[in-house]
């Protein structure tokens, strides 16, 4: 028998968590789509963003837990100032190391994203006065949860990762089809050709590390409210990074359609092997999730060999304002 | 209007340039030849910011723009094309004109969210004026393909429609001849005799088709072993000696009729 | 703290093998390779293999002599681990990376399909060795030698070291005078100058990925034995690797070897004063220091 509420409710889990894996796409198809900056610390961002939205949202807490934890703050301010304050903080994290990486070559950045990635991690990791170390935070409020039934909150969650999403997709758009997009397209080409267009490389990299920053930022407080608890090892590189990564090349390096759709895939991808695993040998089963990462990582080798473009690549002209 | 002293510029231990002192006047058309290897590029990279000089000075319009980044030189009003040339592959012909001009509101982030209606309208303006150019060059029929697909001569005239989209104060062109076909050549060189004269425009040409140079340039100045040989007029320049032997020194010879 | 420079000295010789090798695929191919620490990890867990697997089955006696983690069964693994990933970089090339190089594509591109490849050697560990730390020798065997000025050195330790000079030696009498050696320096300072003068630049990206791989596998096994074997063993490693790397300037085979040692030794200095799970970002800080104030590295001339 199938259990429609059943089907239903898994659905939207999926569409939540597809959703805001898109968002991140749409973060580092500005970085690396249309900019060409070489960025493997999105797991930095995803922490930061889940940490700082975590930090202003939650109320201080009480009674005997507030023996358990510690934290540099609790503001118990609403939803909204958590999704700022995660864009703020990751858009300034993105500045300071945009400042000794983006004059240098591309590997560079990658290399520095990767470091940045890992400190933030250790940093969450061992100094439990910021955010409670190892063990994290939990009991992180909902938006409008108290409007509905909590067995259907999944369905707000929904539209709002959905309306954020759109939101998102707006601004990226707008910016990309216009001149700025433009100019962001052609340092990707050759940025020294472009600088003799008197166009400043370093402000527009930074520009766009910031904004992809910012859009990721943003994804990682979605999570952090969708999911209640974070811990440091929520942000490995495999969930952090390379499956986003995955997801980009996937859907299309380049277009904004490309990459949600590429999020909903590989999520799917990622997800569907869940069925199947549990019908692996005892033996293997605690191995399933590695071997779905593996599954992944050969579906990047064979796009990367195939398809470079991926499923949706770049449309052949961009600079074309909306309408 | 440009004004070079004693610039030097090595590779390792190759001197590309060294002790090179010239002048290109206002509205001129400037011609520069010499055999190759002579250190025509190196000079024109020198002078846009692309290399460091190791010493001497750059001083355009009165200003020593020695230093000082490329986009920063663009901005005083010096515009270049590149012997090899450098479009932008994965944008069509038109976004790689209308990408030249300079400034334009829809560059700034907040603009394109904020001032959507001024980037927009604009952009209709940027984009008609970019067709035009096109249309001169005889490149209209490729506008929406990418850059990196045209054949080679059609990249040079790419370049040379960029610099009449920039309409800068003074134009280098890096061998704009090289690969174009000889009747829309001369077109060319009817609309930048025009730009000279009517806009004002300055231009320093590097060129080895010595008819062309001939024909357009006047003075052109001789660049052997990284400095200035000698400088004149066409006429000048044919009967003088030295620049024979230069040019046989070289790989290439020239027929001096 | 002469102690900890000591050990930093142990710890630095295992970045400088790996580092070395990752700094000749740099110089001659040109692209950031993301699974040179993997390799180090492949190279220590096919070690275990074979000494758990095949020399036992044979019947090879595993126990250790005297107070070190060498057995019989170690020495001959040893050298095979090294061919087997020196095997394995060779064909993950001849896969992958001849097929990119033919279609030119962006230096970039090869780089993530080497994020890709380290993620699935890390996966494949993982499946096949499970999440959990493992060592080559159960049971701790710590009896240490005293040295002057108060060092206490582990037998394996001083073999450690022993190895990694006689590897660098020989690599460096390898490069130096034989004609492939010098091919490589040749291909390593400018690749279309070495086409055309007719080497045969196909063999040399062959030689490359297979000394490096080798020495990876070194690394990682002389790491095992060291400390332990665990899956993200490589990963952890990868900042190091490129700390040194970029220090010692890119290609450049003596600035890796001085890079690793300075890296170690800071990293070991650093647990004086910082708890020692931040080792990786100790090597982090001295990367943006350096690409800060000296981008082309402490050896290199003029900045690319
Ligand atoms: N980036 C560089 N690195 C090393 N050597 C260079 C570089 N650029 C130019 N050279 C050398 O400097 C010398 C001058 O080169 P340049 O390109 O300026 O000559 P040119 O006069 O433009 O020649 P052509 O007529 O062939 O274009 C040549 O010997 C060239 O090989
Ligand atoms: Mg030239």
């Amino acid at each position: 028998m199938i259990d429609l509420q059943g089907l239903l409710s898994y659905f939207t889990h999926f569409a939540i968590m597809a959703g805001i894996y898109s968002i991140f796409c749409l973060g580092l198809n500005i970085h690396w789509g249309y900019t060409g900056l070489f960025n493997i610390g999105i797991a930095g961002f995803f922490c930061i963003g889940a940490y700082t939205s975590a930090l202003i949202t939650i109320p201080p807490p009480t009674g005997v837990y507030a023996n358990y934890v510690t934290q540099v703050f609790a503001l118990n301010l609403p939803f909204p100032f958590g999704v700022l304050g995660a864009a703020l903080v990751c858009g300034i994290i993105a500045f300071l190391i945009g400042i000794p990486t983006l004059r240098l070559r591309e590997d560079y950045l990658a290399i520095a994203t990767i470091g940045i990635a890992e400190t933030i991690r250790l940093i969450f990791h061992n100094e439990s006065w910021i955010a409670n170390g190892v063990r994290g935070i939990s009991g992180i409020p909902q938006p409008l949860s108290s409007l509905v039934d909590p067995r259907n909150y999944n369905f707000i969650y929904l539209g709002i990762v959905i309306l954020i999403m759109i939101t998102v997709y707006i601004l990226i758009e707008r910016g990309i089809r216009s001149p700025w997009g433009r100019v962001l397209r052609a340092i990707r080409e050759d940025e020294e050709s472009a600088s003799m267009l008197g166009k400043n490389i370093f402000a527009f990299k930074m520009q766009s590390l910031i904004f992809g920053a910012i859009v990721m930022g943003i994804g990682g407080a979605l999570f952090a409210h969708y999911n209640k608890s974070i811990a440091p090892d929520t942000f490995t590189p495999l969930y952090g990074t390379f499956i986003i990564w995955v997801m980009l090349i996937v859907g299309g390096s380049g277009n904004s359609k490309g990459a949600i759709l590429g999020g909903f895939v590989i999520y799917g991808l990622w997800v569907l092997p869940e069925f199947i695993t549990r019908y692996l040998p005892v033996a293997l089963q605690s191995r399933a999730p590695y071997i779905r990462f593996l599954i992944i990582g050969i579906v990047l080798e064979l796009i990367l060999r195939y398809r470079p473009r991926g499923l949706m690549g770049e449309e052949k002209h961009v600079s074309r304002l909306l309408k | 209007m440009l004004e070079i002293k004693d610039l030097r510029k090595r590779f390792g231990g190759l001197k590309a340039v060294w002790d090179c002192s010239l002048r290109v006047e206002k509205g001129s058309i400037t011609g520069l030849i010499g055999p190759n290897g002579a250190g025509k590029t190196t000079l024109f990279n020198l002078i846009t910011g692309f290399y460091k000089p190791d010493s001497g000075e750059i001083i355009f319009k009165g200003e020593s723009i020695h230093g000082m980044l490329p986009h920063n030189i663009f901005k005083k009003g010096i515009f270049r094309t590149f012997q090899i040339t450098r479009e932008f592959n994965k944008l069509t012909v038109l976004e790689n004109l209308m990408i030249v001009q300079h400034p334009q509101t829809g560059e700034n982030i907040w603009n394109t969210w904020f001032l959507f209606h001024k980037v927009k309208k604009e952009e209709m303006v940027i984009r008609k004026k970019a067709l035009e150019v096109l249309e001169f060059v005889e490149l209209i029929d490729h506008r929406k393909e990418y850059a990196g697909a045209l054949s080679g001569g059609q990249k040079k005239l790419l370049e040379l429609a960029k610099s009449m989209m920039a309409e800068p104060e003074m134009v280098l062109l890096d061998e704009p001849g090289a690969g174009v076909n000889p009747t829309l050549m001369n077109k060319l060189i009817e609309k930048i005799r025009a730009l000279s004269k009517e806009k004002g425009m300055t231009f320093f040409l590097i060129e080895h088709d010595m008819d062309l140079v001939m024909n357009l340039c006047n003075p052109v100045i001789v660049m052997s072993e990284g400095r200035k040989l000698t400088e004149g007029s066409p006429d000048y320049i044919r009967s003088h000696e030295g620049v024979l032997e230069a040019y046989l020194g070289g790989q290439y010879g020239i027929d001096p009729q | 703290m002469l102690e900890v420079i000591f050990y930093g000295i142990i710890y630095g010789s295992i970045i400088s093998l790996g580092a070395i090798g990752l700094t000749l695929v740099f110089g001659i191919l040109r692209f950031a390779n993301f699974f040179h620490g993997d390799l180090m990890a492949g190279g220590a867990y096919i070690a275990f293999f074979l000494i758990t697997g095949p020399l036992a089955w044979i019947g090879l006696p595993g126990e250790p002599f005297g107070t070190t983690s060498f057995s019989i069964r170690m020495i001959i693994a040893f050298p095979v681990a090294l061919i087997l990933v020196a095997g394995l970089s060779v064909l993950i090339d001849r896969i992958v990376y001849k097929r990119l190089r033919q279609k030119g594509t962006s230096s970039i591109l090869k780089a993530i399909a080497a994020l890709g490849i380290s993620f699935i050697i890390r996966m494949l560990i993982y499946i096949i060795w499970g999440p959990d730390q493992i060592k080559y020798f159960a049971g701790a065997r710590r009896i240490a030698i005293h040295l002057p000025f108060q060092i206490k050195v582990r037998p394996d330790e001083l073999i450690i070291i022993i190895i990694v000079t006689v590897l660098v030696t020989s690599l460096h009498l390898f490069l130096r005078y034989s004609r492939m050696g010098k091919a490589m320096r040749a291909t390593a300072d400018n690749m279309d100058l070495a086409r055309i003068s007719g080497i045969n630049t196909e063999r040399i990206i062959i030689w490359t990925w297979g000394i490096g791989g080798a020495l990876a596998a070194a690394a990682g096994i002389l790491y095992g034995i060291n400390v332990a074997l665990n899956p993200e063993m490589g990963w952890s490693f990868l900042l190091p690797l490129f700390a040194a790397t970029i220090l010692g300037s890119i290609g450049n085979m003596y600035g890796a070897l001085a890079g690793g040692l300075i890296i170690g030794i800071a990293q070991q200095v650093s647990t004086l004063f910082l708890k020692p799970t931040y080792k990786p970002a100790v090597a982090f800080v001295i990367l943006i220091l350096i690409l800060l104030f000296r981008p082309q590295g402490i050896f290199g001339g003029k900045q690319s």
